[in-house]
């Protein structure tokens, strides 16, 4: 179950026409795919896409009632393996993936799909996880699009656009029999707005009914002959069609009056420009400027006579285009001097080569163009602004850097906190991490794990010393990492090559770092999904013959013995370690609710709560250095005799353990204490707690009479 | 360039009533839920209204910004923008104050034009919390930036309040955010928005109400409110008392600079061990005193003094088991546990102390003369800290465990008969004579050295590892003592100290010190 639950906004993908959707551009993007007739839906989860997949699996009923089918499938490349029913069968069909690292494990699919070309719409769509906020290396899903020759949609992020894109993309995929991806930045998903609904449309064939009639056309396997000829239709046929049909629908847009410079954007860039021309005065807040805009919701394949028309007789055009290579920018350049064109082109002159295009990038990049190529169109105060330029205080000593961490009562704090322990006592090891929020260990307190090559690759990034050596390597990964290919690809690898390293599987019960979808091995029930397998099972099915197992990661003197023990054995081949807890966040947001309920309900139920005694802590904070938990914090006390801050712990805490038994473990202090509230005790725990508390009551008082006392 | 372009006229004459509000929080503060109704509330109140974030990853406890767009419905689609542009912001909230720094020094903030609505207290990142020494960043400088850069500046500690209400950081950020009146709508509006949410709606309304009243009645910072301690309250048995006065006579004829850290210490030192032991504080603080004067202490305002006021208090009180379990069973203990965990009603607390004793502090415990005979035998204590040394978790609040830690307690008496006594004892005298020495030929340099007893806190391998880092520190002493920025180099040195926790910047900055005070032709 999801971290997120949707069950009340899908009820909004219930709405038809004439009524008015509201919500998030994700929802929205739903909502469009049924009332476009999709048969089948499917994905993996990504930010910033993963809300689409909750999203979809919370409204498996609505899916129902209209015939889709829903998958979560186990990666990009089993997702995009499905749009394969589009092949033969007339069916649309979308799946959903974060880029571009969904396109990289995707593009074998995608390749082979590109190759024989479709029949019913293919829609890859593709959250661009690009600038702030983002996880992964930046990089350009463009590129899959140009290699394979599918087409990529990038629409402006309105909601209606996003939508109507949706449309556009089936239709465009079924007039040129190609795959199209959908493009989505990081803002666009999560954009709040509204568009005109209409009704949702069933599927006019379902994949229940397609199976019953099985269709099939050799010349759309990509096998020689075909193959070649395959690459002759795309050019031939594919892009002619695809052109035309945008050429013709208006898919790519114009917007402002003629004049002797103007702006080709990507669909995507269009806010963000139209922001700035209306600090730069060119536009009013309705969208209506001066300048002549070209905006490329359709930005791979182009239409070489739309943007020469475009260009017409103007002096200059700026290509506004994120990220690099600048492939668009270099296309229309060729556009123009094949066409032999005086217009000039110019984009990463003005704007920056790398990175995203900020308010601040867009602002200045537009000033400077406009201010050199624009004539008179730019005022005075707009090429100059008289105020001199906001020069913010310099704060960046002071205000330290926040990145993601560990959330509070994490249950892989406490596994790093005992490979600290093991690094200390052994001596630094060879350590791949992985993806997923383990990845968090690399930085401060932990500072563990030198490399992440992808999602479940941690162990065969350290195939090269699977050979061992003085010390053995060590690596991770999470239960996500593990059954999206770690299983094949980083554990079979190890297996067959006798590798000799220390495997880390971090299991916390979800795809976690996605917002706690369900994977194969999750402990809970899911009605639609098959979960519960075992990973020490599958280890062992795979032929890894040293599996140990801790069934609570909290438990760091275990986690930290085992992994010891790891380390010296002699046992040969890979040494596997399945440490497994319950994703804290997920957890709570479970049990906090039940245990209210239980409480309510005169049920005897146990609060765990840590805390410090801020007198017997001298403010070292070694246990920091083990934990960086939110809730274990400073507090500066009121005391002249003490120079530093000293342990804390708020009210956030969940009492998880971690801090007791690091304490214990790594023999730091003696001031954690756990407190347990226990609601509802049974009687005889209450008379208890009475009789102790009146003994010690009366030999507290008895030793404090005996004694100065000073009032705190 | 021919054709005639019409201008639109002034910046700001196109806005058409836009309105543009950046969120900073934490990830994990609710900057969904407050974006959430700030755009329910614009649109309930004849707005269209746009939210965008960047979520993932930053969710995570990381730094993230929620930005909303705003602009009053007359029929036509705007175009807003998808992030917050720097210098073009009229509302930014940040439920953190080093958000708000951040939000200062990423341009969100400009003079004239932006309200900017910040929480006061802190959510320490990790970078802060990992050092050795007091690695907070420096709140006031954030707090003086943040007023100078913003139009309105709205700070209170937003965090406490929502504790104190029951309720979460996002209704008092709200409540701040209608108490500014940098929004057009009503009160009522806001507290509709609540409402319309449907969920803990009473304590939303109270944090909403009380954070509301605190923004109008303040639209600055409250001044620090300056705590005069008042002299402490004592109470006890008549004799020690009248010990205690007498004590504290005594600390009245020392120079008035001196006599707030000679206080605390010696409360500290009668709170750790008896009215002997306080005198005995007094004792080698008059003769500091003595010293101090001699030194010309004087000029320095008794710095030398006050510092051994501090640390010689902190000295005297070190951390052993007898401290550990005197402080773990105190009745005022028990009330500070009790307060922290809140058991409500009939619910029953149960208090479970972690504890991992070594053969070690056991060792310590032992009588002088038995303890150096252990001590003498490597393999008598290897045998004791096999037989000791394990985690312990000890429930405090059951009669028996209660009954071992009170028994310990009760050996206050014989503490100064004990081992660790006399190895505490040893390093004070050391210690103190060094900084003696020291004082007499360089003043600041006397002062240094008593300060660098702050490196020693902590238990087990921490403690040793801070007594190591003191002997270091000191130990270098002799390299730089003739030179006149001694003192400086003992305080570099001290600092590099508790940079790291292995001691990696000591290291290097011992070696820079041998570099230029290597003996010549040695």
């Amino acid at each position: 179950m999801a971290e997120r639950s949707f069950k009340r906004e899908v009820q909004h993908l219930r709405i038809g026409a004439g009524e008015t959707f509201r919500g998030e551009g994700i929802l929205a993007i739903t909502k469009a795919l049924l009332e476009n007739g999709v048969g089948y839906v499917g994905g993996y989860q990504g930010a910033p896409i993963s809300h689409l997949m909750d999203v979809l699996s919370d409204a498996q009923d609505i899916l129902a009632d209209l015939g889709v089918r829903f998958e979560a499938n186990a990666s990009e490349a089993a997702a995009t393996a499905m749009l394969a029913a589009s092949v033969h069968y007339p069916i649309r069909g979308a799946v959903a993936f974060k880029g571009p690292v969904g396109a990289n494990v995707a593009s074998d699919a995608l390749a082979n799909l590109a190759s024989g070309g479709v029949t019913g719409g293919a829609l890859m769509i593709v959250g661009e996880d690009y600038g702030e906020g983002s996880s992964i290396m930046q990089e350009r899903s463009h590129a899959f699009a140009m290699k394979s020759q599918v087409w990529m949609l990038d629409p402006r992020p309105s909601l209606p656009s996003m939508t109507r894109a949706v449309r556009d993309g089936f239709e465009l995929s079924e007039a040129s029999n190609t795959p199209v991806m959908l493009q989505l930045r990081i803002r666009a998903c999560h954009v709040h707005g509204t568009f005109e609904a209409s009704d949702n449309q069933p599927p006019k064939l379902t994949v229940r009914d397609a199976i019953a009639q099985p269709r099939r056309d050799l010349s759309r396997i990509v096998l020689p002959p075909f193959a070649f000829e395959h690459e002759q239709e795309k050019v031939r046929d594919r892009l002619p069609a695809a052109q035309e049909y945008i050429r013709e629908n208006g898919l790519n847009e114009q917007f402002g009056a003629g004049g002797p410079v103007g702006i080709v954007m990507q669909g995507g860039m269009y806010n963000t420009v139209l922001r700035a021309l209306q600090r730069l005065g060119l536009a009013d807040i309705h969208g209506d400027t001066n300048i002549p805009l070209y905006v490329l919701n359709v930005t791979y394949p182009l239409v070489d006579d739309e943007f020469l028309a475009f260009c017409g007789d103007k002096d200059a055009v700026l290509v506004v285009e994120e990220g690099q290579p600048n492939f668009i920018e270099q296309s229309l350049a060729s556009i123009l001097h094949k066409a032999d064109r005086a217009t000039r082109i110019f984009g990463k002159e003005f704007l920056p080569i790398a990175g995203e295009y900020t308010a601040t990038a867009m602002l200045e990049g537009l000033r400077g163009f406009l201010s050199d190529h624009g004539g008179g169109v730019l005022s005075a105060h707009g090429r100059a602004p008289n105020h001199p330029g906001l020069v913010p205080p310099d704060l960046a000593v002071a205000v330290p850097a926040r990145p993601p961490g560990f959330c509070t009562g994490c249950p892989e704090r406490p596994i790093f906190a005992a490979m600290k322990m093991v690094e200390e006592e052994l001596g630094p090891h060879q350590i791949a991490a992985d993806i997923g929020c383990h990845l968090f260990s690399t930085l401060p307190p932990f500072n563990i794990g030198g490399t992440t090559m992808g999602f479940g690759l941690g162990p065969a990034s350290n195939a090269a010393f699977d050979g061992g050596g003085e010390r053995r390597s060590i690596s991770i990964i999470g239960d996500g990492g593990f059954w999206h290919n770690g299983l094949t690809s980083s554990v079979g690898n190890a297996v067959f090559n006798q590798s000799d390293g220390v495997i880390m599987v971090v299991d916390n019960y979800y795809a976690a770092a996605t917002g706690g979808q369900d994977v194969l091995s999750s402990r809970a029930d899911n009605p639609t999904k098959s979960t519960n397998t075992s990973i020490a099972g599958a280890l062992k099915g795979i032929g890894v013959d040293w599996v140990r197992e801790i069934d609570r990661t909290y438990d760091v003197a275990r986690v930290r013995d085992t992994l010891k023990e790891a380390l010296r054995t002699d046992s040969p081949g890979p040494k596997v370690i399945v440490a497994s807890s319950e994703c804290m966040l997920n957890r709570q947001r479970r049990e906090k609710p039940a245990m209210a309920r239980a409480v309510s309900e005169g049920k005897r139920v146990v609060r765990p709560k840590f805390g410090v005694d801020e007198d017997v802590c001298t403010g070292d904070h070694a246990c920091m250095r083990l934990s960086g938990c939110p809730s274990l914090t400073l507090k500066t006390l009121d005391d002249p005799l003490r120079d530093d801050p000293v342990a804390h712990i708020d009210q956030s805490c969940v009492g998880c353990g971690n801090c007791g038994e690091v304490a214990e473990a790594a023999v730091l202090c003696p001031s954690f204490f756990r407190a347990d509230v226990v609601e509802n005790p049974t009687r005889r725990e209450a008379f208890r707690a009475r009789l102790s508390t009146r003994v010690i009551g009366w030999l507290q008082a008895r030793r404090s009479q005996r004694r100065l006392n000073f009032a705190a | 360039m021919t054709k005639a372009f019409r201008l639109p006229t002034g910046d700001r004459a196109t806005d058409a009533g836009l309105i543009r509000i950046a969120v900073l929080a934490v990830g994990g503060q609710g900057g969904g839920v407050l974006s959430g109704w700030i755009v329910a509330l614009a649109e309930a109140n004849g707005y269209l209204a746009q939210v965008t974030s960047v979520p993932g990853v930053a969710q995570r406890t990381g730094a993230t910004v929620y930005y909303v767009e705003m602009i009053p419905d007359r029929g036509r689609v705007p175009v807003l923008a998808l992030m917050p542009s720097p210098g073009d912001l009229d509302i930014v909230i940040a439920a953190e104050i080093m958000e708000a720094g951040r939000a200062v020094t990423r341009g969100f903030v400009t003079p004239g034009q932006t309200t900017l609505i910040a929480s006061d207290h802190r959510v320490y990142a990790v970078s802060e919390k990992i050092v050795p020494g007091d690695g907070q960043a420096d709140r006031d400088r954030v707090r003086d930036a943040a007023e100078e850069a913003a139009a309105r500046f709205v700070c209170f500690d937003m965090e406490r309040m929502a504790e104190d209400t029951g309720s979460h950081i996002s209704a008092c950020l709200f409540g701040a955010l209608a108490g500014s009146g940098a929004l057009p709508f009503e009160r009522r509006a806001f507290e509709e928005t609540i409402r319309a949410s449907g969920r803990g709606v009473d304590a939303s309304l109270r944090a909403f109400g009380t954070a509301f009243d605190a923004a109008g009645a303040r639209a600055e910072i409250p001044p620090e409110v300056a705590r005069d301690p008042a002299p402490a309250e004592v109470i006890g048995p008549s004799g020690p008392l009248a010990a205690w006065h007498a004590l504290c006579r005594r600390v009245g004829d020392m120079p008035k600079v001196v006599r707030p850290m000679a206080r605390a210490g010696l409360r500290k030192v009668c709170d750790y061990q008896d009215v002997a032991y306080g005198s005995e504080y007094l004792d080698l603080l008059e003769r500091g005193l003595a010293r101090d004067r001699h030194a010309g202490g004087t000029r320095w305002d008794w710095a030398y003094s006050c510092a051994m006021a501090k640390y010689l208090a902190q000295a005297m009180c070190y951390d052993d088991t007898i401290r550990v379990a005197d402080l773990k069973t105190r009745g005022s203990r028990f009330d500070r546990v009790r307060e922290h965990a809140r058991p409500r009603g009939g619910a029953v607390l149960e208090v479970t102390e972690y504890m991992h004793p070594r053969g070690h502090e056991v060792c310590g415990m032992l009588p002088t003369g038995l303890g150096r005979w252990v001590e003498a035998r490597p393999k008598v204590g290897a045998w004791i800290d096999r037989r000791v040394s394990r985690g312990r978790r000890v429930r405090t609040n059951s009669l028996l465990p209660f009954l071992m830690l009170y028994a310990l307690a009760g050996l206050r008496p014989v503490r100064r008969r004990l081992l660790r006594h006399a190895h505490e004892l040893a390093h004070r005298d050391a210690w103190l004579a060094e900084a003696e020495r020291c004082v007499m030929r360089d003043y600041t340099l006397g002062v240094e050295v008593l300060t660098c007893r702050r490196l020693i806190k902590g238990y087990s391998d921490t403690h040793a590892r801070g007594v190591s880092k003191f002997d270091r520190v000191v130990g270098a002493v002799p390299l730089v003592e003739t030179r006149e920025d001694a003192a400086d180099w003992i305080r570099r040195l001290r600092e590099a100290a508790l940079a790291d926790e292995k001691g990696t910047a000591l290291e290097g900055a011992i070696a820079t010190v041998k570099s230029f005070a290597a003996p010549v032709g040695a």
